[in-house]
């Protein structure tokens, strides 16, 4: 589903990734741990297309196409999805209509019609009751005064009623208290199957034991250093980020 | 829509009858002499076979027209406008002049009459399509004028209003609008062609948003349009000028004057939807909008408000105020402007505090693309006799692009110390961060830009009446189109 091939990328001449490959295939769920500054918010972002970015050398294919190649809304239309670590506030816009404006573009993408006003209410309602959402806060402007854990529960929203084949969550964990963090981790288990995967970048093993991973990654400075399964996350847990890159 | 759909399945389902006040009859053109002169504003009043007093009025007008500069306050880069080159009168168009069918409309116009989901019939006639006699705006107006005329609403042109109805016209035009006001107030003055009057008796509810049916009627009201609307005591009614859709339009030169009145506890709720042809990318062609919108309070507890959405024309100079005469009444205006591409605009309100607890309330949006200037001009003037009265500015800019500009000139005077004003005004830049956010959500770059714009202009947009209101947002997306990336 997602190759990453010796990417480099750098931030106004200032290299951040240094030759990182991942593969992702479907219906795994891959985590990407790693210290503050290691390259993982960078990772997102490309994946994402967000510009600013300079890809120096290597390659992303997603589903057989270059990933590159494509503009950030032909990106999440081809199903890939970015939950932000810190989701933007759009003021005067109604955090329902935002939603509908999303389904719709990319019922627009695949050449379906509108959105019908009662289903739309039906699928918002069932999806956001699982995530304790109230329909108080739909109402409500996107994001704006919204909680760092609503704003997360927010995303997960997103991410449930768009069904992407490939979510990227970026650190959602963090801000959450324990209760937010098992209601999210609910939110993106419901969603698992075999049809999709996920990649969930986190700087702690916490989220990994409600979102359990098929592999775990750690990153260090641009470039992963060491793979493994779930177990890798509990011995990172044990020693800490510096004497596992170490022993890389 | 609704509204509009209704309307239109009330003409349709006037049937194929002849109407008998529709003017399908075949008219020759009839145009006053080039130019401007004391002899075409004979020939205007003439034409219409006006009493009198009314051509003394318009020659009056005329003589200080000749006498007045014409007004430099704006920050706008306005062509030198040669009066002599234009016709200030010619009748309506005779069918055979006009674009056979929609195939001969261009395709761009034709586009976005798509994008706003404006019915093929009224396709036709924004587009200045001949069509035929029953879908005209006389017989469109009859079906609602019986339900009018019943609760003593006068509603008509103001041709009409001058034949019927002198003693109120006479009464109160030109009261809020002096014709020594500044040049294109009197020019306006000297050559109106047509416009709509109202009359709404004391204790009067129009049942009706008196939009409902203007949208059509308003075509062919020309380019020196003259409205005039009375609320009497305790009365209410809100109106609808314009249009969502662009309108074809040959005269470059547009020179509109709007009063209001409204006596002891009458509210006028005023909306306009301004999207005139604003010239191409390269600025070339577009119309001249020079608009001067004026409302008196006259009496105690009345309220005015206004709200626009200007997003056409390649001038826009335009001021709607309100005069708050009466005690305890209230002003309000509510403006999105925005100019894309090479568009010029310069508007804002004035607010003029003289009767006791008053108050007023500002919120302006402007939005600038492409290289367009957009700037906001205020005036909140409190008299020393109008004491405990407030104002609240609020003035909102958005930049997209690099090339543009977006200017705040507010104008405060206070002889007053009871009163208090208070001024905020930003100015900011499209968030690069919102848009990706948006196209991460899998909308294109242009409804990105379409939604984040029409969240800076909810506080407005929230004020138009519910059927134009949907339009509205549509037509504030399609006029930033090609602003971003």
């Amino acid at each position: 589903m997602l190759k990453i091939n010796n990417l480099h990328v750098s931030i106004e001449g200032k290299q951040i990734i240094k030759g990182l490959s991942l593969s992702i295939n479907k219906g795994e769920v891959h985590a990407l741990m790693g210290p503050n500054g290691s390259g993982k918010s960078t990772l997102s972002y490309v994946l994402s297309g967000k510009e600013g970015y300079e890809i120096e050398e290597g390659t992303i294919e997603y589903n057989g196409k270059n990933l590159l190649d494509l503009e950030v809304d032909e990106r999440a239309n081809a199903g890939l999805f970015l939950a932000f670590q810190y989701p933007m506030e759009i003021p005067g816009v109604q955090t329902s209509f935002f939603l509908k404006t999303a389904i719709n573009s990319k019922r627009k993408f695949l050449g379906m019609p509108e959105i019908d006003a009662l289903e739309f209410a039906k699928l918002i309602k069932s999806q956001a009751e699982d995530l304790g959402i109230g329909s108080e806060m739909l109402k409500r402007d996107l994001n704006v005064n919204y909680s760092g854990g609503e704003k997360k529960k927010q995303e997960i929203l997103q991410m449930s009623i768009l069904k992407p084949d490939m979510a990227i969550l970026d650190e959602t964990d963090s801000g959450l208290d324990i209760d937010a963090l098992r209601i999210v981790s609910e939110g993106v288990n419901k969603l698992r199957s075999e049809q999709n995967s996920f990649l969930v970048i986190t700087h702690y093993q916490r989220l990994l034991n409600y979102i359990k991973p098929d592999f775990v990654h750690i990153i260090a400075d641009g470039r992963i250093v060491k793979s493994g399964d779930f177990s890798l996350a509990l011995e990172l847990e044990e020693k800490g980020y510096e004497d596992i890159s170490k022993t890389a | 829509m609704a509204a509009t759909e209704q309307t239109i399945k009330q003409v349709n389902s006037l049937g194929n009858s002849e109407y008998k006040y529709g003017f399908s009859t075949d008219l020759d053109e009839i145009k006053a002499p080039k130019g401007l002169s004391e002899e075409v504003v004979r020939f205007i009043s003439a034409q219409k076979n006006e009493p009198e007093w009314m051509l003394e009025w318009r020659l009056n007008a005329f003589k200080v027209f000749n006498k007045l500069p014409k007004p430099n306050w704006a920050k706008l880069n306005i062509p030198e406008i040669n009066y002599q080159e234009y016709y200030y009168y010619s009748s309506p168009k005779s069918l055979k002049d006009k674009p056979k069918s929609l195939d001969e409309i261009d395709p761009e116009i034709l586009k976005t009459y798509e994008k706003l989901g404006i019915p093929l019939k009224e396709q036709e006639i924004l587009s200045g399509v001949a069509v035929d006699a029953v879908f005209d705006s006389v017989s469109v107006a009859t079906t609602y004028k019986k339900q009018l005329n019943d609760l003593g609403i006068i509603f008509c042109s103001i041709s009409e209003a001058i034949q019927e109805h002198p003693e109120l016209v006479k009464k109160y035009i030109g009261s809020v609008i002096p014709v020594t006001d500044h040049s294109f107030a009197a020019l306006n003055s000297a050559v109106f062609t047509d416009g709509s009057f109202v009359y709404i008796p004391e204790g009067v509810r129009c049942p009706v948003e008196l939009s409902t049916y203007f949208r059509i009627n308003a075509i062919n009201t020309g380019q020196f349009e003259r409205t005039l609307i009375i609320a009497d005591k305790n009365s209410y009614v809100s109106y609808l000028e314009g249009c969502t859709a662009p309108m074809r339009d040959e005269n470059q030169l547009h020179a509109a004057n709007v009063e209001l009145v409204a006596l002891d506890n009458a509210e006028i709720k005023y909306s306009t939807v301004q999207n005139w042809y604003p010239g191409d990318s390269e600025g070339k062609g577009g119309i001249y909008n020079f608009v001067t919108k004026r409302g008196a309070c006259r009496g105690h507890s009345s309220k005015i408000s206004w709200t626009q959405v200007e997003t056409g024309s390649a001038i826009t100079w335009k001021y709607p105020s309100c005069i708050l005469q009466g005690d305890n009444s209230k002003g309000e205006f509510y403006s999105v402007a925005i100019t894309n591409n090479k568009q010029q605009a310069d508007t804002g309100t004035k607010m003029i505090h003289i009767g006791k607890n008053t108050s007023s309330k500002i919120i302006s949006k402007g939005i600038s693309a492409g290289k367009a200037q957009n700037t906001y001009r205020g005036l909140v003037s409190i008299n020393s006799r109008a004491s405990n009265s407030r104002n609240f500015t609020q003035c909102d800019s958005l930049l997209i692009g690099n090339e543009c500009g977006a200017h705040t000139v507010p104008y405060i005077e206070s002889s007053n110390a009871d009163s208090t004003i208070e001024h905020e005004a930003t100015t900011s830049k499209i968030n690069e961060d919102q848009l990706f956010y948006c196209m991460q959500r899998g909308l294109n770059s242009e409804d990105a830009v379409g939604l984040i714009v029409n969240g800076f202009c909810k506080e407005v947009l929230q004020h138009l009446p519910m059927e134009f209101a949907v339009e509205a947002q549509k037509l504030v997306a399609i006029s930033l189109e090609g602003s971003v990336g």
